[in-house]
């Protein structure tokens, strides 16, 4: 039962990471049209900027300067970059945030170097918070969800109670309706944009000391990001929410659960081969629950896009 | 005899917005039919669900007696119904040429044949030229459709839209955006390239409905108020209400 | 034979001399395939060469996706590698007698699988186009390549599976133990797969393709389901896949994780991209330039990949129509016999732009070296001079080159930009 408290907390955790960079991603799709293949690499930018910041002047302060340095790059890449590709379609303005992710990549290997950095949670939050069942649960943890809760209402009070949050609902549930709103639409693109990333940046800040601030970083969260856009339903915020949620739990509780595929099928009745180093089908009886872990939620969007291809929440058919 | 097309209690809905309230309408073959009316009356969403781009929200469309609600437009398209669009809506990348040809594949059987080289065929060539002259683009034989002058672009439209050979044939509002002279020389296309055919054409130039159309009906706020031939709907006191007097006095000119 | 009824139009056309026409580049890229290893014929050549042949494979079948049916996948390594996988199973199965097939057949095999791997996935990937058939490719390509590395049965786990090509039965004397006989063997499959894809975007279904990316909805009111358009492009681009695959399995006799996961599929995306996505012979300029630039640039600088990730960017946002598509801009001109125009303006802002590129990459050569080179080793040499990277004289020289040539680039950017409107216009000047 511990456990399964840790676990959630855990998952939690990992959920709510999961949804800053997927609703930044879900409101420039939605608005946009662009799915910014280069979301996670922002996210990489701003662990980055947040250890070179907390080298100079500690933590505090980049957790408030490295998203907005990196939304602020966001920002000047949607206006020099994508800007001038969007004329030539969706497809190359993909082919343009792919080519950015990579190129992301290289200048992060260029300057900060292949291995991981040393960027560690501030002195403060550096102690076990509570401890449940013997599991202990740390501070940095549930600082991190504070962060990502307030993140939430944030947004949630900016998208109902404010007037651009207003257009951008509009623009949301109306993607072909934007150009009309009389609004200088350039200018709502490029803040989108540039919040969306900061957004990612600051998801890279407090992640950066807890999952390791290392290249491939970006690639690693990246492609769990789109799962998740694509399960919860394309342009959905709340289904981002709902299956940033469940992706997290999915993953921490196949991790810690360490359930052997062979105790599940002799408990439905079937018998272990006895020739099993040689059995065709050896790799299904030596399976356990957290090799499959990092793949189930590719294995859930191949089930959603089957079963439903909207998305949990998507309104559009996808 | 059946009608080429029958609609029956045709109704759609976006949201809560009714934009087809119930319209009932048949049009008999080889007959030039017109839809008119004000703008958001939803001649275009008419025209859509009977091409099957949108579904219906409930009644009967008919193609030669055939229910067709619910069919994906392509096979629609299968069962001899072609249409045009609004927005000129051609393969802005391929030739003039290419265009038409592809218009043509799927009637002249090559369905998704990956074995025929298409510029071997030398029926296929042939009905292309054929097409090309009738629309008399024969000096743009090779030119790239995008950068064809608009008035070329509407006619490459309507080459691409009958090529099919189709016998109903859908013209969305053909000679928008055109000169007088270009309006005069797409009549006389439409005249020509439909002959024998089943003609439906939302339009806006009364000059070209009163010029071609056998039958008008004329659509209010998703309703068919008239449906009958030029010379009543002229006369019909309803219709002058709905347009205020004003358009078919002035046609009348 | 349609070319034989008289009433053919083409065929009216087709004297001896037409038919010449028509294979003529088929026939010279044959004999240019067959001296080749005349020229180049070192160990290390014949390596770059199969590569390169494999490559171009791979990359005219994703061509087959993105330039002619506007899909862009980001997993098309799957279906060449799991062609690839199958082969080496077959290769072993060959080797161990259970299965007689020769060798050089294995390819076809492999495009076998391919193809019907990508009608499983394609079944419900290809329902829309654009970006959710992205997303979709990437999410299947991640998983294809996480499961790799559980299911060891068939994909052998981290070391992958590795087989002996030399094993099947002996054809014709040849049993594929030196690298010529690969080289020819890789040529031929190169030579037929190039003309299958070329004849292929000349059906019916291959025009529909275009049209189909150009516009899916008028496809759709011409009585062409865009899905089923866009699944058999699908299914056919990963039966070539999967031809590369076999061609790869025979060269390098070994398939890892590395051949089924993003990194192999981006790449394959910036090969066709970089040689440009509009014609037929851009992958084949994109992979042979890819190549040296991999093989060659590897050895003289460590940054490589930042080049070629900056090159893909500015390709990006400045040329969409990639090399090849700067190639055939040059048609028109010619055409109008107006070359000759382009000619100095070409040079005056080709020279300082170039001395901008070398100011930029002297400058980013020296920070990397001041950086990462080993304490006391302060020497680097770079385009053959040798100097000290912690000293200030080169990184002004290469900080005044970059900005002075940059400056004067943009300068003449303007004359160049007339140049080239004068050079594309009908007015004889």
């Amino acid at each position: 039962m511990e456990l399964v408290i840790i676990n959630l907390l855990d998952g939690l955790v990992m959920g709510l990471l999961l949804f800053m960079l997927s609703s930044g991603l879900t409101l420039i799709f939605s608005m946009m049209g662009v799915l910014n293949f280069a979301h996670a690499s922002f996210y990489m930018l701003g662990a980055y900027f947040g250890y070179q910041i907390s080298q100079y002047v500690g933590f505090w302060p980049g957790l408030i300067i490295a998203p907005v340095l990196v939304g602020c790059g966001g920002a000047l890449i949607e206006r020099y970059g994508l800007r001038r590709v969007h004329k030539f379609g969706h497809v190359p303005e993909l082919i343009f945030t792919f080519g950015l992710a990579l190129l992301i990549e290289e200048v992060v290997q260029f300057i900060w170097g292949k291995s991981q950095m040393a960027y560690d949670e501030p002195a403060v939050l550096n102690f076990a918070l509570f401890s449940i069942g013997g599991n202990e649960f740390p501070a940095y943890k549930v600082f991190m969800i504070f962060i990502a809760v307030g993140i939430f209402l944030v947004l949630l009070y900016i998208l109902t109670r404010t007037r651009v949050g207003l257009v951008i609902q509009a623009a949301l549930s109306y993607p072909d309706t934007v150009q009309n709103l009389g609004h200088n639409v350039p200018l709502v693109f490029m803040g989108v944009f540039g919040v969306g990333t900061a957004l990612a940046g600051l998801a890279g800040v407090i992640a950066g000391p807890s999952l390791g601030t290392f290249p491939g970083m970006a690639f690693l969260l990246g492609s769990i990001v789109f799962v998740t856009i694509v399960v919860g339903g394309l342009g959905s915020l709340w289904g981002a929410l709902l299956a940033s949620l469940l992706i997290g739990w999915l993953l921490t509780f196949a991790a810690s659960y360490n359930v052997h595929m062979s105790d599940v099928l002799t408990a439905i009745g079937f018998t272990p081969p006895e020739d099993m180093a040689e059995h065709f089908l050896r790799d299904l009886w030596t399976l356990t629950m957290p090799q499959i872990g990092p793949i189930l939620p590719y294995i859930l969007m191949v089930l959603i896009l089957i079963v439903r291809p909207r998305g949990l929440m998507g309104k559009r058919e996808v | 005899m059946t009608a080429a097309i029958e609609l029956m209690d045709v109704r759609k809905n976006f949201g809560l917005a009714e934009i087809i309230r119930g319209v009932d309408l048949r049009i008999e073959r080889a007959e030039r039919h017109a839809i008119i009316g004000p703008n958001g009356a939803g001649k275009s969403t008419l025209f859509n669900l009977i091409t099957g781009k949108y579904g219906l929200t409930g009644g009967t469309i008919k193609l030669h007696g055939e229910d067709v609600g619910g069919l994906k437009p392509f096979e629609i398209s299968r069962r001899g119904l072609s249409r045009s669009f609004q927005i000129t809506n051609i393969f802005a990348n391929m030739t003039v040429f290419e265009n038409l040809r592809c218009g043509l594949l799927w009637s002249m059987g090559y369905k998704y044949s990956f074995w025929t080289l298409v510029d071997r065929q030398s029926r296929l060539t042939e009905r292309a030229e054929e097409l090309l002259e009738q629309i008399n683009l024969g000096d743009r034989r090779d030119t790239i459709a995008g950068v064809l002058t608009y008035a070329e672009q509407r006619a490459l439209e309507i080459g691409i839209t009958i090529a099919g050979g189709a016998d109903v044939i859908m013209l969305d509002e053909p000679t928008a955006g055109m000169s007088h002279s270009e309006t005069a020389a797409m009549v006389q296309l439409i005249r020509k390239v439909t002959e024998g055919k089943t003609l439906v054409m939302v339009e806006h130039d009364m000059g070209v409905i009163f010029d071609v159309a056998d039958r008008i009906s004329v659509l209010v706020y998703g309703e068919i108020i008239e449906s009958d031939t030029p010379e009543v709907v002229r006369a019909s006191a309803k219709v002058k209400e709905a347009y205020l007097g004003s358009s078919l006095d002035e046609a009348d000119a | 034979m349609t070319a034989i009824k008289s009433t053919d139009r083409a065929a009216a056309a087709t004297s001896g001399s037409a038919v010449l026409k028509r294979f003529a580049p088929w026939i010279i890229a044959a004999l240019f395939l067959l001296f080749l290893p005349v020229i180049f014929a070192s160990g290390s050549a014949l390596t770059i060469m199969n590569q390169m042949a494999i490559t171009i494979v791979f990359a005219l079948a994703y061509n087959m996706l993105l330039g002619q049916g506007g899909m862009l996948s980001f997993g098309h390594a799957v279906y060449m590698g799991l062609g690839g996988f199958f082969c080496v199973h077959l290769m072993n199965m060959v080797a161990a007698e259970e299965w007689f097939l020769p060798i050089p057949l294995l390819p076809l095999f492999g495009g076998i699988f391919g193809l019907a791997f990508a009608m499983v996935i394609g079944f419900f990937s290809t329902r829309r186009a654009g970006t959710v058939f992205a997303m979709i490719s990437l999410g299947i390509g991640e998983l294809i390549a996480a499961c790799s590395i559980i299911i060891v049965v068939f994909f052998g786990g981290e070391e992958g599976i590795s087989g002996d090509r030399t094993m099947g039965p002996e054809i014709f004397g040849l049993d594929f133990g030196s690298q010529i006989e690969v080289y020819y063997l890789t040529a031929a499959w190169l030579l037929v797969s190039a003309a299958a894809m070329y004849f292929y975007s000349r059906t019916p279904i291959g025009r529909l393709a275009n049209a189909v990316r150009d516009n899916e909805e008028r496809a759709e009111f011409l009585g062409y389901s865009q899905r089923y358009v866009r699944l058999i492009s699908f299914c056919a681009s990963g039966f070539f896949a999967g031809i590369a695959g076999g061609l790869f399995a025979i060269n390098f006799e070994i398939l890892t994780e590395e051949n089924l996961n993003l990194v192999t599929s981006g790449t394959i995306l910036l090969i066709t991209f970089l040689g440009g996505v509009g014609f037929f012979i851009g992958p084949i300029i994109g992979a042979i330039f890819f190549t040296l630039l991999q093989t060659v640039l590897s050895l003289y600088t460590e940054i490589w990949q930042l080049y070629v990730g900056a090159l893909f960017v500015l390709t990006v946002m400045f040329f969409p129509g990639g090399m090849s598509g700067l190639l055939f801009m040059h048609v028109r001109p010619y055409q109008l016999g107006k070359l000759n125009i382009l000619f100095l303006p070409y040079l005056k802002t080709f020279l300082p732009a170039t001395a901008a590129i070398l100011g930029g990459v002297g400058f980013l050569e020296i920070a990397f070296h001041a950086k990462n080179a080993s304490v006391g080793d302060q020497m680097m040499t770079l385009f053959w001079l040798t100097f000290d990277s912690h000293g200030l004289i080169p990184w002004l020289v290469c900080v005044l080159l970059a900005i002075v040539g940059g400056y004067l680039a943009c300068r003449m950017a303007p004359l160049l930009r007339d140049a080239w409107d004068e050079a594309n216009s009908l007015v004889a000047n």
